[in-house]
């Protein structure tokens, strides 16, 4: 599933879950979700989390096994929308989330498991051994919208183009050009490490968790809009 | 405030506002719109504006020693707002001037300050000195929708990020990088010239300059629409 752990100000989500591909089932959306919430209501001035994970995977989208031993075609399908629709929470979760956050991108990436890491704000990544893969295209199944105007949001022009449109793996380095990441790293160590880095620098600019977060939903009008999260006035300016 | 001198086509706007910071008040903030409807009125096709100041400082935002210097704090978020209200009134001015336009930064902007370069077609700037500041995280203030509209016109993904919510003071070479500003230049002279000769450059292409307006709109039409400023028809285009 996933732990959180808190250090000084910097609130740690792990991920773990079942066969190190950390597939996205609802006991795992429920965990991570459930997580956010402990570290928005512990947040104060000056908070930022990470998000870590460990072994060969990130994360590697839905837990289609999950799907698949579903009884009929029906209820499969009703399994893939459940698993949707707990997507658009946890991105929702994310984006509300009063502090800064950051991806410590230690292995592969797919599908929901690139949402996941593109729902923080800045993502950092290993330059070998790890590919942003949305396979969706591959695999023959649309891309729904909420998650397109995310994409939207975050990557424009051919970068755009070649993470949802071109069925690649991309490395590291490309990501960064891409603009997709901020910086990439050799190895887990050093990935993990540099993420808990920068989210103490984040958190050291000790800003308000509030002001952040209605900044942030500025960056993703359409997604907001989409998702229905109205910006909240914040109250008389401090002159 | 500001002063306008005309030279063949060209609108060269100096921007000096109040003390050596050149701040905003309501009384500069008229004073320039009055000056772009000054080049309004005189405009042809091929014509074009330059904004340029001299100094530490091209504009660091409005003027809190004006804004504060009430009984009240009610009455500090009166004059804060008719403030914010006057600079809406000017980034619509400048929107739909009839005419290319070119601001030639030589020096830091901050806050509101930065809205004024950018509403401008094109942003040169010094390369050896002065920074564009949002600095509304900061401050603990939210940065009001209808500008984050406004910013998500000129920039998006990262740079829009990096611009609104990491508190940096972004210097010329990587506002290049984000797409922000088009060219930089060492020094005040080399900054204002190149702004000068940009707006020139421009100025030749001769373009129709209420056609120019309305394309122009269409780049913002987010913002745009917030403010109610409709597209007019224009008539029957010459194909």
């Amino acid at each position: 599933m996933c732990s959180l752990e808190k250090r000084g100000n910097l609130f740690i989500l792990i991920l773990t879950g079942q066969n190190g591909e950390h597939r996205l089932n609802p006991n795992l959306f429920s965990s991570i979700i459930s997580a956010l919430s402990r570290a928005k209501a512990e947040s104060t001035r000056g908070s930022a989390l990470v998000t870590v994970s460990h072994g060969k995977f990130f994360c590697n989208g839905f837990d289609l096994d999950w799907v698949n031993a579903a009884g009929s075609d029906e209820e499969t399908q009703q399994r893939f929308n459940l698993l949707l629709d707990n997507l658009k929470q946890l991105v929702l979760a994310f984006i509300s989330l009063p502090m800064p956050t950051i991806a410590a991108v230690n292995g592969h990436a797919a599908a929901g498991g690139v949402v996941l890491a593109l729902c923080h704000d800045y993502v950092l990544m290993r330059r070998h051994r790890s590919v942003l893969y949305m396979i969706d295209l591959d695999l023959g199944i649309k891309i729904p919208e909420p998650f397109m105007a995310l994409f939207r949001a975050k990557i424009s022009g051919s970068a755009r183009r070649d993470l949802l449109l071109r069925g690649l793996k991309i490395k590291g380095e490309e990501a960064l050009k891409m603009g997709i990441v901020e910086a990439v790293y050799d190895g887990e160590e050093e990935v993990t490490n540099a993420g808990i880095k920068m989210a103490d620098d984040l958190a050291k600019r000790n800003w308000h968790g509030e002001v952040y977060a209605e900044i942030r939903k500025g960056l993703y009008s359409e997604l907001c809009d989409i998702l229905g999260i109205a910006s909240i006035p914040i109250a008389t300016p401090r002159l | 405030m500001c002063s306008l001198e005309k030279r063949g086509n060209l609108f060269i706007l100096t921007l000096t506002g109040k003390n050596v910071e050149h701040r905003l008040n309501p009384e500069v903030l008229i004073s320039i719109i009055s000056a772009l409807s000054r080049a309004k009125a005189k405009s042809t096709r091929g014509s074009a504006l330059v904004t340029v100041s001299h100094g530490k400082f091209f504009c660091n935002g409005f003027d809190l020693d004006w804004v504060n210097a009430t009984g009240s704090k009610q009455e500090a978020q009166q004059r804060f707002d008719y403030s914010l209200d006057c600079l809406t009134q000017l980034v619509q001015a400048f929107i739909s001037l009839p005419m290319p336009t070119v601001a030639a930064v030589n020096g830091h902007a901050a806050a509101a300050g930065v809205v004024i370069p950018l509403c401008h077609d094109y942003v040169v700037m010094r390369r050896d000195r002065g920074v564009l500041y949002v600095n509304d995280l900061e401050m603990g203030l939210k940065i009001p929708e209808l500008y984050m509209a406004f910013f998500r016109a000129k920039t998006s993904g990262w740079a829009l990020r990096d611009l609104v919510l990491r508190g940096l003071k972004i210097k010329g070479e990587e506002l290049l990088k984000m797409g922000i500003v088009d060219a930089v230049y060492d020094g005040e002279e080399g900054v204002t010239n190149a702004g000068m000769k940009m707006a020139d450059d421009l100025a030749r292409r001769k373009w129709d300059g209420e056609v120019y307006a309305e394309i122009r709109k269409g780049l913002y039409s987010e913002f745009c629409g917030m403010l109610g400023i409709a597209s007019k028809a224009i008539g029957t285009p010459k194909l």
